[in-house]
């Protein structure tokens, strides 16, 4: 034990943590950012018949979903999607359904409930920082496990809709990253409502009971009314988590109406966070750590 | 500079009560109420008192996870609350409730990752990650998931967990709790290591008085939320009179046992074939050659003034002031 307090005189750790400069600064918040992603991968990768279920279930929903949005359909188009199109947007739909993780994740509410969002609050990391690091590596398994599954069985039963202009490819990846963000943070503030209440089960019940419809996982939003549109796009997030990356997809717009919509996302975004980050300041001030 | 620094440290919760069938009224109850306390680099301090005296609250002011109603606190120079995330890279903090290794993943995966975390050197963290493996026996589980330890086990991983940053604090919530014997002594040998040879300043709450005898030179005891005692073991059992016991086994019993000055005759038991003479000024060899003279002694023990009896008297004794709950 002697050498355990050798190698540092106590200051070591600090002195460690002072970064020359500010682009050396950002370099070393890139890789904690890095590592608890990494950890959070690897930590959802554990639970693989979860992964299976779910992927499963999400699937056979896919079937489902496609058949009642086709018969919608006709043989023509509705709400400016051709069948193919729709095929397209109810398949990858069902993937990414897991990967912005729309329902089922109340692990901050928990762990408010327990009192062992103590040790969240012990790191030397921003919980809003660590849990959203934590979500994005939580995402990136969720697209290998739950996302493959629906989106390559579905072209083999229907004829799907793949994209025609190779910028839309990038677009779509930059709008399912944006999504995942701004869903982690929705869910966060679900969630800390329990910073209030010691639960945040009646918040999380309304979001999901919301969500699914607002954000056009069961059906496009582009089917309501013009007026009601803009409302739900510009006035709530909701649109910003399933439907904008969809829409993007399968260039249901024009590109300069797909990049609007990617950047009023990515607004969404940082609004969402800033209020996590404000919500978790004033949290902390009335903070009562449940347990002895 | 100490290394802790609290003046006039306050907490005070609203509860509601139920008054009626609908009312409620809230109440205000003081948990903490005006702590003033320095500890020293270095130190060992067993901060002890009982349930819901105001021990887990301090420390959670202490670590910057709750908002002092009231009163100043220093931890390291910084103010735990305003600089929690600067705090949290020069202290440790162990709950024995609770757990700060991440459930899903292998220990040594946590460690890896409380390591850019902390953003340790790789070289540091590998040596003080080897020493914590020798003297924690940590090989053996080191590859199991946290959720898979025993308790035993994970509360190594937890201690491994908070000094692999170096902290120049480590707070101890309750570290032995539920802990078997040999964990038990596992983990104060190697808290014993870390007070004996570093500038590690130790903050140990407990229950378990043996912890704090082994391991503690100073004790605070906090009741009410008020400091009531604040010192030496030695200082406590002088302050309640605690005194040695001299127990000595006859072979016949004495007509008239004797009594040596600066000895009290405690007790008689077994019809006066053993004599209890607690020690006041008097050492046990006094004691001895007053009996030797007189009769045979079989069998003599010596025993200690026990903590917990003193502690216990501690807090029994009614609350420095009545006027608290307002």
């Amino acid at each position: 034990m002697a050498g355990l307090r050798k190698e540092g005189n106590g200051v070591g750790s600090v002195t460690a943590t002072a970064a020359p400069s500010t682009s050396a600064n950002v370099t070393r918040w890139f890789r904690t950012f890095g590592a608890i992603s990494r950890a959070g991968f690897r930590r959802y990768s554990t639970y693989r018949q979860a992964a299976l279920a779910g992927a499963v279930t999400n699937t056979v929903f896919g079937f489902l979903h496609c058949a009642v949005l086709l018969a919608a359909a006709g043989s023509g188009t509705v709400g400016g999607y051709d069948r193919p199109r729709l095929a397209t947007f109810v398949w990858m739909g069902q993937g990414l359904l897991a990967v912005v993780l729309l329902w089922g994740w109340t692990d901050l509410a928990d762990r408010i409930r327990t009192g062992d969002v103590a040790a969240d609050l012990l790191r030397p990391v921003h919980p809003v920082t660590s849990y959203l690091a934590t979500d994005l590596g939580r995402a990136g398994y969720a697209a290998l496990a739950r996302l493959l599954p629906p989106v390559l069985v579905g072209p083999l039963f229907f004829d799907v809709y793949l994209p025609s202009r190779w910028p839309t490819v990038g677009l779509f990846v930059v709008s399912v990253v944006t999504a995942v963000v701004l869903c982690f943070g929705c869910r966060f503030l679900v969630n800390a409502a329990a910073y209030w209440w010691q639960d945040a089960r009646g918040p999380v019940l309304l979001w999901t009971l919301g969500s699914g419809v607002l954000a056009g996982l069961y059906f496009p939003l582009r089917f309501l009314p013009d007026w009601l549109q803009l409302v739900l796009w510009f006035g709530t997030p909701f649109p910003s988590l399933m439907q904008t990356p969809l829409d993007v997809l399968v260039e249901r717009d024009p590109p300069a109406v797909q990049v609007g919509l990617v950047a009023l996302q990515l607004g969404w975004a940082v609004l969402v966070l800033a209020a996590c980050r404000l919500v978790q300041r004033r949290a902390e001030r009335r903070l009562v750590v449940q347990g002895g | 500079m100490s290394v802790i620094e609290l003046d006039g440290l306050r907490k005070e919760f609203t509860v509601r009560v139920k008054a009626g069938r609908l009312r409620r009224e809230k109440r205000t109850v003081t948990a903490v109420d005006g702590i003033d306390l320095r500890v020293e680099r270095g130190e060992l301090l067993g901060y002890i008192g009982p349930n819901g005296a105001g021990k887990s609250t301090t420390l959670k002011m202490l670590t910057g996870v709750l908002t002092p109603s009231a009163g100043r606190a220093r931890v390291c120079g910084l103010r735990p609350v305003a600089d929690r995330t600067r705090l949290a890279l020069r202290i440790g903090v162990v709950f024995g409730q609770r757990s700060q290794l991440w459930w899903d993943l292998p220990l040594a995966d946590s460690f890896d990752l409380l390591r850019h975390l902390y953003r340790v050197p790789a070289a540091a963290h590998a040596a003080r990650l080897r020493r914590c493996r020798d003297l924690l026996d940590l090989d053996d589980f080191l590859a199991t998931p946290v959720r898979q330890l025993s308790l035993g086990q994970r509360m190594r991983g937890e201690l491994t967990a908070a000094l692999l940053h170096d902290p120049q604090v480590l707070f101890l919530d309750e570290p032995t709790i539920g802990l078997d014997v040999v964990s038990r002594q596992a983990v104060r040998g190697f808290l014993a290591e870390l007070g004996r040879t570093g500038d590690t300043t130790l903050v140990l709450t407990t229950h378990d008085l043996a912890d704090i005898e082994r391991l503690c030179a100073r004790l605070v005891v906090v009741d009410h939320g008020r400091v009531v005692h604040d010192g030496t073991i030695a200082a406590l059992h002088a302050r309640y009179g605690s005194r040695r016991l001299v127990v000595a086994d006859l072979d016949a019993p004495l007509a008239v046992p004797p009594r040596p000055a600066g000895a009290a005759l405690h007790r008689v038991e077994a019809d006066g074939h053993r004599l209890v003479y607690a020690l006041e000024s008097a050492g046990v060899a006094e004691v001895v050659s007053a009996l030797a003279g007189l009769a045979a002694l079989r069998d003599l023990s010596i025993v200690e003034p026990d903590i917990e009896d003193v502690v216990a008297r501690l807090y029994r004794s009614p609350a420095p002031d009545p006027r608290r709950p307002s």
